[in-house]
Formats: C-alpha cells, structure tokens, sequence
C-alpha cells in the first residue's frame, strides 16, 4: 500500500473573500457520477424484479435511492482520492476536483457523509444484511480499487468491477432478506463484462492513462496481450450472459436477443483481436467498447420487460429441470 | 473563481464585489438543493414509516 503514502490531492479553489465554499449544486452533483448512478440503479432494479419479492413498492424504492446514494458516495470518494489522476487525464479534468471548484476535503466530508446516510437508512428501511453488503461494497470501490488496486496492478479493473457488478445483489438482500442464484449470475454477467469494456476503452485512451501512470493492461502488457485477455474474458464472458436461460429467469425474447447480442459479442470482439495495426484497429476497439454498454443494457433491459411488465415466457426445453 | 457567464455585468461594482456576489448566488443555490434534499428525505421517511407500521402509528392515546 505505499502507493497510499505519497498521495496527495493538490488541486484546491480559490479562496473567496468571503469564505467557504465556492461550489455550485451542479458541482456536488458531478461528484456522485450520475451517469454511473444510473447504471447502478438500473442493474439494482433488474436485480428486484428478477427475484420473488413481496416487498411494498416505498420499501423497494426507498431501498433503491439508498443504494443509489451509496454508489454516488462512493463516487465522491473516488474523485476525492484521483484527482491527481483525473487532473492529467483528457476524459476527468474538468471534473469538480481538479477543476478546482470543489475542494478535496468537501468531497471527502460529502462522501463519508452520503456513505453513513445511505448504509443507516437502507439497515432502517430494508434490513442490515443489504447494508452491511452496501457498506461493503462502497468499501470495496473507495478502497480496495480505487485507493489500492487501480494504481498499483494491471487486473485493476478485473478485481474493482466486483464493486460495480454488487448492486442486484444488495437489492436482492434489500427485498428478500437474502441472496438468490439470480443475482448471483447478473453479478457474474457484469463482473466478467468489466475487463473487456474497460480494456476496450483502455485500447484507444492508452496515453492518457500511461500519463496519469495508471498501469492499465495495453501500458504493462503491450496491446497485443490486451487483445488476447479481451478474447479470453469475451469466451467466458458470452456464455455466462446465457446462464438466466437454463435457470429459468430468462424467457423466451431473452432467448432470442441474449443469443443474438452474443454473437455480435463474439464478432466484435474477434475483430480487436485480429487487427491490430492502423486506424482501422483503433475503430474496431471503439466499436466495441460502444458495443458492450449496448450489450449489457439491452441484456437488462430485456430481463426488466419480461420481468417488470409481465413478458416473460418460459422456454421449458432449455430450463434445466428444477429451475422451472 | 470567475466562471463562463458571471462577468456579464463587468464595470458593475468592483472586482471584489462582483466576486461576493458570484458566491452568494452560488451559496443561495446549494442552500435551496439542501433544503429540497432534505424535504425530500422527510417525506421518504414519513412514507416508508407507514407502509412499515401502518397508519395505526398514527393512532394511540396521548
């Protein structure tokens, strides 16, 4: 961890002549990650309605805002503790931090604040098992990945994705009290998604992160090794979007799209893998990076249609028996 | 701390004043967000303790 000690967020506002904060409402928004927040609500939802829940639809939603509030701590916490980075990467410098409108400690105090808020009212709305996991899982991403692994191994974002691949787990305890085999597989769908997003993206974005001396895979191993590690977690990856079939959770128009977005998975991704050279390789990696949010949207989107508004028709023959 | 559209008024008051001014726009918006978060919160919490105890935690002698 002695990547730990010689940190230290610089960027800080000037000071105003009156004193205190100078930032807007927008600014504190930003720190949360809204567009990761949708993420992490949209999965969590998928994560209620694919298991059998009574739960009353306030309880649910409360359940569901103190989830998207611990993913947005967790959020201000990661910029609090990057800034440094976010301020030399092209895609994060004009994030709140390093733009200087928010100072690190606000960030800081704003985001243990939203931890503890959201950790005590999903334990007092839902149960503590979905909070302890919540807190875990804010721990995991503010810690464990962004504080440690980001900076100190290429698997960075293959441990780290477990933390964006938690949240239908957490909803799942929040409304049943427990944890199901379903989203057990959506935590696995995601968690196997991550290293091929993220090193698509990192296959374009190389310099920025060398720059910021984050040892991404294209940087440590070469981008050939990346392209192999990207095939190699594609042919996991692919198979595993398939598993809700065979359990029972995925009907019929799963079936149907989750077979076809595999396919164009695997095409897409056979493609990064075979050119490598020139622009036209550089095309084919932000083909697939804009592929893979597709493909993991629309996988639960479809499962929120047959769950959510009543689409789902059972395929029997490809259920295997007991999971009925 | 002069942001994109704040120095619309510049020759308006001095540097410094415009500058007060600037912050405590800014301070009257997170005043605002802060007060409907919390509104909001009370109003999610006021909810969820009825569906949770139902409205008979309204009824009991004083």
């Amino acid at each position: 961890m002695t990547v730990m000690t010689d940190h230290a967020p610089q960027a800080r506002p000037a000071p105003t002549a009156i004193g205190g904060s100078t930032a807007e409402a927008g600014d504190y928004l930003a720190l949360l990650k809204p567009r990761v927040m949708f993420l992490v609500v949209f999965t969590a939802l998928v994560g209620m309605v694919v298991v059998d829940s009574t739960v009353h639809p306030i309880v649910a939603f409360a359940s569901l805002l103190a989830i998207a509030v611990g993913a947005g701590a967790s959020g201000a916490l990661n910029m609090w503790w990057d800034a440094d980075i976010d301020a030399v990467m092209t895609r994060t410098r004009k994030r709140p931090i390093p733009d200087g409108r928010v100072a690190p400690g606000e960030a800081l105090a704003f985001g243990l604040t939203l931890s503890i808020g959201a950790v005590l009212t999903l334990g007092l709305v839902a149960n503590w098992l979905a909070a302890g996991f919540l807190a875990f899982t804010i721990f995991f991403y503010a810690v464990v990945y962004s504080m440690w692994l980001k900076r100190a191994t290429p698997q960075n974002i293959v441990i780290g994705g477990a933390a964006g691949a938690f949240p239908p787990m957490v909803a799942d305890a929040a409304v049943t009290g427990s944890l199901g085999i379903e989203t057990l597989v959506l935590f696995a769908i995601i968690f196997l998604w991550t290293p091929p997003h993220f090193w698509a993206l990192a296959l374009v974005k190389s310099g920025d992160y060398a720059r910021a001396g984050v040892p991404m895979l294209p940087n440590v191993a070469g981008p050939d090794e990346t392209r192999r590690q990207i095939w190699l977690y594609t042919l996991v990856f692919v198979p595993v979007t398939l598993a809700p079939i065979p359990l029972g959770f995925g009907g019929l128009v799963y079936t149907v799209i989750g077979g076809a977005t595999a396919l164009a998975m695997l095409g897409l991704t056979w493609r990064v893998y075979r050119v490598r050279e020139g622009d036209e390789a550089a095309k084919a990696a932000q083909r697939l990076f804009g592929f893979t949010i597709l493909h993991l949207f629309i996988l639960f989107a479809v499962l929120l249609a047959e769950h959510g508004l009543g689409l789902f028709r059972a395929v029997p023959a490809l259920v295997i028996p007991g999971f009925a | 701390m002069a942001r994109a559209g704040e120095d619309h008024d510049a020759g308006e008051g001095t540097p410094e004043e415009r500058e007060a001014e600037a912050f405590r726009r800014r301070r009257r918006g997170r005043s605002i967000a802060l007060a409907i978060a919390l509104a909001a919160l009370v109003a999610l919490f006021y909810a969820v303790t009825i569906v949770k105890m139902g409205p008979g935690v309204l009824d009991r002698p004083l």
